[in-house]
């Protein structure tokens, strides 16, 4: 990976514990979450692809099977920390994950596939 | 080997994922495909309209067919198959080679030959394109005609409400509706349903005509009368598209599908034809779960299996929101043999029908119109032939019989559960008892049952109960996979171990990293135990959203803010608070059922600075977003009111303030009225006051919401004191052992005992711990502050109110409103 593609969020000082915040960069909006119980980082879209709702950074986090994931605060659809997956309902879009990164107490973001297209974007299909 | 499949819809996809899971070296898989899209979920269609994208309907990415090494070809159908030289032309003019060639070519909407068919504004319902062209229409139309009153007519009419078009019309040509599944006493309770959600039907209808001169304008029938519309949706029953396999000379049934054989050979034996396209001893299944089946038993020729298609049970359930119809096996069978009952219920538009052998011994099939639960129970007996009750109508009629308990039935295992993927119920037991899945989501990854139209998830369900209880397992009331105990349960542990955190109780008691579900269950009970503050660092992030943040989030992710007014009084200078703070920012201001006033649209950045002001004013937090006390309402009572017998005004103030803050494991209203009048509405609370001559009666365990019950008399003419007093045995036993999420008229009805047990507790002390319910409740009275005073003057609290960490004077500048008489709304999402 590119290391210019990492971008400094915040000071890891400044999280909640096992929650999430909204990191800005550009118009884009990640969700950057620490998940204290299980000491491990994650980051993914902010947006919740069921009613397009920029929440997942206020959701809860949990597990389920051991998978760790987080619960959107509008209608508790929930997905994978490690692969975007929606684990409650298949018909639900996936969301984009990042690598996250500390090193000295900060935090960075790995940005690089919000440069490239994922195959997990939602594409809006309006009818012409 | 090389294979060719042409056709890239369900059934044609489905075979592909097949056969690429056969891992056969070797395999060269090209696919061509007409529509410019990867195969999409047509089952599904209608719910396009309903928000979902062209994404979420897609079986596969386009990345999985690359994965797979297949070669797919889309927007290029083949228009030559030269069986001689075995090799396929496409339309873009390339010429491809097979070993065997799979015809996938589905159906085509049939189109009657009605003059006036090509006007514009006049559609069929197959594809997304037909779609993309209906909603383009929809949008300058008021009315809408479909003509077709089957499965897909039905669910096309649904649509165009949906739609917005408030107009919808159904034209069918036979006496009834749904003419192949049900007959005229089932049509006639549909008809009723139909006209109840806004669909109008015309039945024995004939067309004539399409009017209009360029775009349609109306229909004319056989008969001469004229129905005016704006646009028609043809659904009039499909047509196999079998032109190709045609103009290559292999034969078609005389009402059109290519012919094929057990093995699904047309009469070349390279030759497949599989799903809508193909006639099977005469028939076509126009139903995806046949197909599915018919793309196996090709993947078996192909990779030395020996499976055939023996035909399909064709038993089938419309997929309409809140109308039930159902048929199953023969639902009209009228023979020497076989005996009907029929169950008919005009008053709740109920219709059942069951066909049973004269015997009394076997179902033969049947319909259901109105209430469908019982259909995947019947459809089961009947395709497995299994015995029925003495007195077959218990089938239909006796009450709390109607559930798909297929554990009551012993199906064998070899029963067919979902029909969609080909789940049999073993293999659902085999995933409960070997592979260790013990929830739906569980077995529904391990097996794919339940992922298709999900109709058989309630089967599911049952079966793996069933299973576990086999196996000795108990399905305990725990609260979810985290803990091993119900909530009563975790409420003492966590008391006599004096925990205070979530993470505490889950490392003492639990396993895994919690949920959302344990996580505010938790919270929840650590705050009716110790009252500490729901925010504070450790305990933030376990809250509920709305906890998390004091305030209830809304449609666009803004807040509503909701100040405490005690009993509903308010003095006008708190009002021109209230107005001032929310034309400042900019608030949508409501008076709310509650009796106080509710101001919506807060940007999170902005919920510090709202309360700052409403404190300096002298208010409080509402709890409107807590698992906690919200208002209690009062009327004006003795103080103004010529009937009021007490001061029901300050006995509300009075009990509101008392409880205000205390958290419990779902929402708790009060009432109080002057008078048996009754203006508070005091009978539908979950605690209810009513001043009598001699003192109040206190009522306990109402409830509005979805299932409204009126309160039941605890305690007649006693006084205020004691009417406190028992209301803090009330609520402390309540919080102590209900169930999370539940209300305490939900608590009541499932209490052993009902309101005279709880009159023995709270009133008479049958278990001895009314001293200790009254301390707890103290100690929590004693501890109560203002969640949102101590949030806004504490600096690290308040840092948290922010929608950026990295910008946190920036609010999100995705939330849009829109404007709605002098103020302002929500965006639609
Ligand atoms: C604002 C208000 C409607 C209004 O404009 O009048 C309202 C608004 C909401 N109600 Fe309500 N209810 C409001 C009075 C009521 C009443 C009437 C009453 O309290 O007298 C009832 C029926 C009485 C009852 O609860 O028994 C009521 C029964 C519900 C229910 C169903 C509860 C049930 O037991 O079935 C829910 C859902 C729930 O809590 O799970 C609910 C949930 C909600 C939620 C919280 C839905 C949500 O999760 O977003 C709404 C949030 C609004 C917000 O963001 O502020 N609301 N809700 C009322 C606020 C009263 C207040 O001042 O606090
Ligand atoms: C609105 C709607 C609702 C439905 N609801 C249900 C339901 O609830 N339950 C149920 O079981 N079934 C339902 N069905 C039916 C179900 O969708 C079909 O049974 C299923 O899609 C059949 O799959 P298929 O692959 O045989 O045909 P299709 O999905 O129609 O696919 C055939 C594909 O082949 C393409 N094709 C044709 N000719 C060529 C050629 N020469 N070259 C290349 N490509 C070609 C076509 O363009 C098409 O894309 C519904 C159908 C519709 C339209
Ligand atoms: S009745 Fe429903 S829509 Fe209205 S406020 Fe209550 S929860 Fe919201
Ligand atoms: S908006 Fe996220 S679950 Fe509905």
């Amino acid at each position: 990976m590119d290391k210019n593609n990492w971008i400094y969020a915040c000071k890891a000082t400044d999280m909640p514990h096992n929650g999430g915040v909204c990191v800005q960069y550009g118009t884009e909006q990640i969700a950057l979450y620490y998940f204290t119980h299980r000491n491990e980082w994650y980051a993914t879209q902010n947006l919740c692809p069921h009613k397009k709702q920029m929440a997942l950074s206020r959701g809860m986090l949990g597990s389920l099977q051991g998978e760790p994931k987080v619960a959107c605060p509008f209608h508790k659809k929930t997905f994978s920390l490690k692969n975007g997956q929606c684990l409650n309902d298949e018909t639900c879009s996936s969301i984009k994950t990042y690598p996250v990164k500390v090193q000295e107490g900060n935090i960075f973001i790995n940005i690089e596939t919000l440069l490239t297209p994922h195959s997990s974007t939602p594409i809006e299909y309006e009818p012409q | 080997m090389k294979i060719i499949v042409i056709g890239n819809g369900m059934v044609g996809q489905k075979f592909c994922e097949k056969l690429v899971a056969q891992k056969i070296a070797g395999l060269e898989l090209t696919v061509f495909g007409e529509e410019t899209l990867p195969a999409y979920d047509r089952v599904h269609l209608s719910e396009y309209f309903a928000g979902k994208t062209v994404q979420d309907l897609c079986m596969k990415p386009m990345s999985w067919y690359a994965e797979n090494g297949v070669d797919l070809r889309l927007g290029d159908p083949v228009t030559h198959v030269e069986r001689a030289q075995k090799t396929v032309t496409s339309f873009e003019g390339t010429q491809f080679a097979y070993d065997y060639l799979v015809f996938a070519t589905g159906s085509a909407a049939f189109v009657p030959q009605i003059s006036g068919v090509d006007k514009h504004g006049v559609f069929v319902y197959r594809t997304i394109e037909d779609l993309n062209l209906i909603w383009r229409h929809a949008k300058i139309a008021k009315s809408a005609v479909v003509i077709g009153g089957g499965l897909l007519g039905l669910e096309a009419a649904k649509a165009m409400l949906d739609l917005g078009i408030t107009q919808t019309h159904v034209v069918e040509f036979a006496p009834r509706l749904m003419p192949r599944q049900i007959d005229d006493g089932g049509s006639h309770v549909l008809t009723e349903k139909l006209k109840a959600l806004g669909i109008t039907t015309h039945i024995q209808k004939n067309t004539a005509v399409i009017l209009g001169n360029e775009t349609i304008t109306g229909l004319m029938f056989t008969d001469g009368s004229i129905l005016s519309t704006d646009m028609l949706v043809i659904s009039a029953g499909i047509k196999p598209r079998d032109e190709l396999a045609k103009k290559a000379g292999l034969p078609i049934g005389h009402r059109g599908g290519i012919i094929v054989n057990d093995r699904m050979q047309t009469s070349d034996p390279s030759v497949f034809a599989i799903g809508e396209c193909a006639v099977h001893e005469g028939a076509v299944y126009g139903l995806v779960a046949p197909g599915y089946e018919m793309a196996e038993v090709v993947v078996h020729q192909l990779s030395g299996g020996a499976k055939q298609f023996s035909g399909f049970d064709m038993s089938t359930k419309l997929k309409l929101i809140g109308i039930d119809v159902a048929s199953f096996g023969d639902p009209f069978i009228t023979d020497e043999e076989t005996r009907s009952i029929v169950y008919h219920d005009n008053h709740k538009g109920i219709y059942k029908r069951i066909n049973v052998s004269s015997d009394g011994s076997k179902l033969l099939g049947g319909i259901l119109v109105g209430d469908a639960e019982a259909y995947n129970k019947l459809q089961q007996i009947c395709v497995n032939q299994l015995t029925i009750p003495h007195a077959p109508s218990d089938l239909i009629v006796t009450p709390g019989n109607a559930s798909n308990d297929a554990g009551n039935f012993e199906l064998p295992a070899g029963a067919l559960i979902c029909s969609c993927e080909g789940v049999k119920k073993q293999a659902i037991e085999d995933a409960v008892v070997q592979n260790g899945c013990e929830s739906f989501d569980a077995v529904k990854k391990c097996t794919g049952a339940g992922s298709g139209c999900g109709g058989c998830t309630p089967m599911v369900k049952d079966i793996i109960n069933a299973t576990l209880k086999k196996q000795g397992k108990v399905v305990r009331n725990v609260i979810c996979e985290h803990f091993a105990y119900s909530r009563q349960e975790l409420f003492d542990i966590i008391k006599i171990k004096n925990l205070h955190t979530f993470d505490a109780v889950l490392d003492a008691l639990g396993t895994g990293d919690g949920c959302e579900i344990c996580r505010p269950a938790i919270s929840s009970i650590l705050a009716s135990l110790w009252n500490d503050l729901v925010i504070k660092k450790e305990s933030a992030t376990s809250q509920d959203t709305n906890d998390r943040f004091l305030a209830n989030i809304q449609k666009g992710g803004t807040y509503s803010v909701v100040p405490r007014i005690p009993g509903g009084e308010i003095t006008p200078d708190k009002l021109i608070v209230i107005g001032t703070v929310a034309k400042k920012y900019n608030l949508y201001t409501k008076i709310t059922g509650g009796q106080r006033i509710d101001l919506f649209g807060a940007h999170l950045n902005d919920l510090p600075l709202i309360w700052e002001e409403l404190i300096a004013a002298g208010f409080e937090s509402g709890h409107a977003y807590g698992k906690a006390l919200r208002t209690v309402k009062s009327c004006v009572g003795s103080t103004w009111c010529r009937f009021g017998l007490h001061d029901s005004v300050s006995f509300a103030v009075r009990v509101e303030n008392r409880y205000k803050g205390l958290r419990a494991p779902h929402k708790i209203k009060s009432a109080v009225s002057g008078c048996i009048r009754e203006c508070a509405e005091a009978q539908s609370k979950d605690f209810g006051i009513i001043a009598t001559e001699k003192g109040w009666n206190l009522y306990v365990c109402g409830n509005g919401g979805s299932k409204p019950q009126h309160a039941l008399l605890l305690a007649a003419d006693i006084d205020s004191e004691t009417c406190i007093r028992y209301i803090d045995r009330f609520l402390m036993f309540y919080i102590k052992t209900a169930d999370p999420l539940t209300r305490t008229a939900t608590w009541l009805n499932k209490m052993e005992g009902g309101i005279d047990y709880l009159r023995n507790v709270v009133v008479h002390d049958s278990l001895g711990m009314a001293a200790e319910l009254e301390a707890q409740m103290q100690t929590l009275v004693d501890h109560y502050e203002c969640e949102w005073k101590k949030a806004v003057e504490t600096p690290e609290l308040r840092k948290r109110f922010t929608h950026f960490i990295n910008a946190p004077e920036v609010r999100d500048p995705t939330i849009v409103f829109e404007p709605l008489r002098a103020q302002k709304k929500a965006a639609e999402w």
